[in-house]
């Protein structure tokens, strides 16, 4: 196992556990640094000290998330967001066990200009998984309140571009929560959208895992920053009744986990730039750092799902 | 035969330029006479600088843009709203009617700002 990177497991079924049990991790794609700041009930590992699952069990689902490609970026923070993006395919198509999907949970452009979401599609069409599932970023809707994303990206979407599909038996779950931003707030997924979401997993079964994705982190991570979302406890009342829940968003440019009852939160790498951790700079914006280290932190995650383990294992590989 | 040709296109293009600069100043001359008010908020660090400002009637407010992140400047009344801003990109808005107005980035709504009109 190499040291860039790192992989939390969350076993929901081990009986006798405090559910309430919190447990925050914080970890830095590629340095190695794994941080648990309050150890719960709920078991993370690193993998550099347990054993690998095992890859190839029946049942098994795989599917790799990116986010944050930024095309048409070109600040010093990183001027070829198409070069680490080509880098995160070949990352994937690198996996020992090839994802069946791709999940990209936003800001797939910078501007929302139609040649940049052109680029990202070309470079992803090199990828050895063929469907890629969107949710929009702020940076994808810009000054036309998210029109052209509806278009390119929204087929048999609903609302603004939410949506769910099945697949293996797990449930996933696509959110919009970067329209109609009010001042002084963070993100909003909404009335109508929230209704949506009710209806949508009313009928499932509890023992149904769930994966809900959108771009803006659904926990507050850092408000001060905005990076949390104004009404996601609501959608997360929704999802109370399962066994398994995890949450995959971007938005804040590092990987962060936290584990809150039956809910795992993870939060993707960005594939173009950095950004600083919560608090530690006088804004969220780039992150420079020396060239010979940008690809230590960009990254993909690779996620694994355990049929009857009810168990979501997350690695986080960084593109060096 | 061919640099010819590109020359030609070069001093059409100079010729373009020099009216265009020459519209530019008899603009500015012409504003200075009636001496608006022109005020400029920066935008640095996911911040407006200075977050309010108080102006008389008739002010030109400038916002620029100076973070590597896009922002845009949008009152809260929908009274003005800018283009997405990327780096180094201006918008100006002129404020006739007393009042206050509360803006903010539509993209990061954390950032607000205020203006009041005198």
């Amino acid at each position: 196992m190499s040291e860039n990177e790192s992989e939390l497991l969350h076993d929901h079924n081990d009986d006798g556990v405090d559910r309430r049990g919190f447990l925050k991790c914080m970890a830095w794609a590629g340095t190695g640094a794994f941080l648990v700041m309050q150890a719960g009930v709920l078991k993370s590992y690193s993998l550099s000290k347990m054993p690998k699952l095992g890859p190839k069990s029946s049942g098994e689902l795989s599917f790799a998330q990116i986010s944050d490609s930024h095309m048409g970026f070109n600040k010093p923070a990183n001027t070829d967001v198409a070069g680490t993006l080509k880098a995160a395919v070949d990352r994937i198509n690198g996996l020992a066990t090839p994802p069946e999907f791709i999940l990209h949970t936003g800001d797939i452009s910078h501007l929302s200009k139609s040649e940049e979401f052109d680029t990202v599609d070309q470079i992803l069409k090199s990828a050895s998984a063929r469907n890629v599932f969107y949710v929009p970023g702020e940076h994808d809707v810009l000054d036309d309140d998210g029109k052209q994303y509806l278009e390119r990206y929204g087929k048999g979407a609903t609302g603004a571009g939410w949506y769910s599909f099945d697949t293996k038996g797990v449930h996933f779950i696509g959110l919009v929560n970067v329209l109609n931003l009010k001042a002084g707030g963070l993100g909003t997924l909404g009335g109508e959208q929230l209704k949506w979401m009710e209806d949508d997993v009313r009928h499932l079964k509890h023992s149904t895992p769930i994966v809900v994705f959108a771009h803006i982190p659904l926990w507050s991570v850092y408000p001060a920053w905005g990076w949390g979302t104004e009404d996601s406890a609501q959608a997360l009342a929704y999802l109370k009744k399962f066994g398994s829940v995890t949450v995959l968003n971007g938005h804040i440019h590092q990987t962060m986990q936290k584990v809150e009852g039956n809910v795992t939160f993870h939060t993707a790498a960005s594939t173009a730039f950095p950004q600083p951790q919560p608090g530690t700079a006088d804004s969220p914006g780039p992150l420079k750092v020396p060239a010979e280290q940008l690809k230590s932190i960009l990254g993909i995650t690779d996620v694994t799902y355990v049929r009857g383990k009810h168990a979501l294992a997350v690695v986080d590989s960084s593109l060096a | 035969m061919r640099r010819s040709v590109s020359t030609g296109v070069f001093l059409v293009t100079l010729g373009l330029a020099i009216v265009g600069l020459d519209g530019v100043a008899g603009k500015a001359t012409a504003s200075a006479q009636s001496t608006p008010e022109t005020m400029a908020v920066k935008i640095d660090n996911f911040t407006f600088g200075p977050a309010e400002l108080t102006v008389k009637a008739g002010t030109t407010i400038t916002w620029t843009n100076r973070d590597d992140i896009p922002h845009t400047v949008v009152s809260s009344d929908k009274a003005f709203k800018s283009k997405v801003l990327d780096t180094d990109e201006k918008f100006s808005s002129t404020f006739r009617t007393p009042g206050t107005f509360s803006y903010f980035c539509s993209i990061h709504p954390k950032m607000t700002g205020k203006v009041v009109v005198q």
